[in-house]
């Protein structure tokens, strides 16, 4: 029923597999630095680190155009990132500035871009699937196409990614959303991030079923899982989930299998997980899998690895900066942004 | 009280107020290619209430859509199509099951133009149904309308009458954040004049739908007809009631009835929501912060009992405000001071 998609040998292109590696270690070392600015008080609230799972949005979102549109969780820096909004602008929304993305309103679990399709960042686990399903259904609906009950795809849709973790899967949202998609056949592409707990609680203590691409696929979506610590494998899947969703084949389900290496928050003691099994998926660092696979095929030494790093710490010292000198926003425009401007008389 | 029987004026135009509410759909569908209607059971069925009756038949299953039982995903649906450019209409048989999708509408419909620091707006509007008096018991009777009118971000609608059934929708269409509006299951079989051309009702103010000099009477929605049942019978008493229909429920146009009391110095307000935490809590609130000096009475307030509504329609009709409660709270008012 479901189908385990392995990385596909000898495919990475060099040039591709630096950029990834790249992509990964910028989301690491941000993250790394927010753990660190997080102690020092400079961040507040909740703060849910990426560290360990930055395979899954480097290679999910490698299939993606400007056009589609992204809907992510409260965990979802390296999407944001990825996305293409400035390290600087997220960071100032850490500090609680002005020149965040979201003026100092949303914080880290709420992250938004307009401009970039990117529609948050979402605190409340599942929430963002509705969501997710109803700007496909726009976006279908926009196209000419039809999208409702027993109707065929439609070619040439923009495509909706919609990330969510295992938690999301026992929430009734779930599965709301993945029969309403199948049911009108919406070009949305569902990730679960499957990092194998649920803020504390193990996957075996909330699923009856821990296979959860069995779940979406009772819903007649193709459901595959997919090693989540290898981008390779994730690329090569997402790009075939979404190269489908977009031909008009329906939903997709990817169920991809990660790991946080941090704890749930920085609140989380981690006192629900053993040691050892952090260290066996810590062998599988997804960062390292893919730079030993390029010092394999000699794309990647010790000085180009030094590049890549000397890169992203500049650019997180000008985001640090940037956050730094970033103004906090009037108290006077605290009721601001709770209904449109220009809106009723 | 039978409402259906109210005299209507002889040689207009009549209708009910289901039919006002699905000319206000067939309008605005046909006005605006991006609206469309979705929920449980509008379109082969017609709506639970039969107000979107023959709409998919004029306008294809693609604009009246059909969903499965699954309250937050067609609501939550409504906002992401509301986010990608579309105007949904999302009808939820009855303001019950909106608990169901409560998470969607307030951590999202209602949030994410702030959370977003301005850059998302979710033009989405809801409509449900309200309200008990129909024998339907406890999971079927709320009027929590209130509850949603302590939500920031969300513009709650009230339409009590055959012009703002019919006129509400498209001002709700046209704001560029969530609008529910919420329609009292007695209304439905309500007959009145129909507007022709109908009439531009806006969703900004209350109304002041009996003028009056000795008591001023604050309401809406569902308990309208009986709050003029009950002027009636304090006009047969020499007491000259204004009734002042609030029609929206946030944002509370303060104004219209701040304006009313100080004329009067009497008030009592009249909602079908449980008393404690009630929408007659705020307005009562703010009649004493902004009109302390002008009342000669303390505010009355008539609510429904604080009981899960019972079935048996003896006790059901013991728990509900009547014409005969507030007539009495006024009196009380009255005598007063």
């Amino acid at each position: 029923m479901t189908v385990i998609l392995p990385a596909p040998r000898g495919s990475l292109g060099t040039g591709t597999g630096l950029l990834w590696l790249r992509d990964m270690l910028r989301i690491r070392r941000f993250e790394e630095t927010c753990a660190q600015l997080y102690s020092e008080t400079k961040i507040r609230g909740f703060l849910h680190l990426y560290i360990g799972e930055e395979a899954v949005a480097v290679g999910t979102m490698e299939a993606l155009t400007p056009d589609d549109s992204v809907v992510a969780t409260y965990r979802e820096h390296g999407q944001a990132l990825l996305r293409g909004i400035p390290m600087k602008v997220i960071l100032a929304e850490f500090y609680g500035r002005a020149e965040g993305c979201c003026r100092g309103r949303g914080g880290s679990m709420h992250l938004f871009d307009r401009t970039r399709r990117f529609f948050g960042g979402n605190g409340i686990v599942a929430a963002g699937l509705p969501v997710a399903v109803g700007l496909a259904l726009a976006e279908r609906m926009q196209s000419g196409g039809p999208g409702r009950f027993g109707d065929p795809g439609h070619v040439g849709d923009n495509v909706v990614a919609c990330y969510f973790g295992d938690g999301a899967v026992a929430e009734g949202e779930f599965h709301e959303s993945v029969n309403l998609a199948a049911l009108w056949r919406l070009p949305v592409v569902f990730f679960c991030e499957n990092n194998q707990y649920a803020m504390g609680t193990a996957l075996a203590r909330s699923h009856s079923q821990t296979n959860l691409a069995i779940k979406a696929a009772s819903y007649e979506v193709p459901a595959w899982q997919v090693d989540g610590m290898d981008v390779e494998a994730v690329a090569s899947a997402a790009a075939r989930a979404v190269e489908a969703v977009r031909n008009g084949a329906g939903p997709h389900f990817l169920e991809l299998l990660t790991y946080r290496f941090r704890a749930h928050s920085m609140y989380d003691p981690d006192r629900y997980r053993d040691k050892g099994e952090i260290e066996r998926w810590r062998a599988r660092d997804p960062i390292s899998i893919l730079a030993d696979r390029l010092r394999e095929a000699g794309a990647l030494d010790d000085a180009g690895m030094r590049g890549i790093e000397d890169d992203v710490a500049a650019e997180i010292a000008a985001a640090v900066a940037f956050a730094e000198a970033g103004q906090p926003e009037s108290v006077a425009d605290l009721t601001r942004f709770v209904t449109s401007e220009g809106g009723q008389p | 009280m039978s409402v259906g029987t109210r005299a209507v004026p002889t040689g207009a135009a009549t209708g009910t107020y289901r039919e006002a509410l699905r000319e206000a759909m067939r309008d605005a569908l046909r006005r605006d290619d991006r609206v469309f209607l979705m929920g449980e059971d509008v379109g082969a069925y017609g709506g639970a209430f039969a107000v979107s009756l023959g709409l998919l038949e004029e306008f294809g299953p693609d604009r009246i859509r059909d969903t499965p039982l699954s309250e937050s995903a067609f609501v939550g649906a409504g906002i992401g199509a509301a986010l990608g450019g579309m105007r949904p209409i999302v009808e939820i048989m009855t303001v019950n099951f909106s608990l169901l999708a409560l998470d969607q509408l307030l951590n999202n419909a209602a949030t994410l133009l702030h959370m977003s620091g301005g850059q998302y707006n979710v033009p989405l509007v809801v409509r449900m149904t309200t309200g008990a008096g129909r024998q339907l018991a406890a999971q079927h009777s709320h009027s929590l309308e209130g509850w949603y009118a302590h939500i920031p971000g969300l513009r709650i609608l009230a339409p009590a009458t055959i012009d703002d059934a019919r006129g509400m929708l498209w001002p709700a269409l046209e704001d560029p954040d969530p609008v529910l509006i919420f329609e009292h299951g007695s209304l439905y079989n309500v007959s009145g004049a129909l507007s022709d051309p109908p009439a531009e009702v806006d969703i900004c103010h209350a109304a002041i739908r009996r003028p009056g000099a000795d008591l001023t009477l604050v309401t809406y929605g569902g308990t309208l007809p009986l709050t003029l049942d009950a002027a009636q019978l304090l006009a047969a008493e020499g007491c000259d009631a204004e009734v002042v229909d609030l029609r929206v429920l946030r944002p509370l146009d303060t104004a219209t009835f701040l304006e009313s009391v100080r004329r009067t110095h009497r008030a009592v307000v009249i909602d079908e929501g449980w008393r404690s935490g009630s929408l007659a809590a705020e307005v009562s609130a703010r009649l004493m912060e902004e009109a302390f000096d002008d009342l000669d009475a303390p505010v009355g307030r008539v609510c429904s009992a604080e009981v899960p509504m019972p079935y048996a329609r003896h006790m059901e009709q013991a728990a509900l405000p009547s014409a005969d409660k507030v007539a009495e709270a006024a009196r009380r008012v009255l005598a007063g001071g």
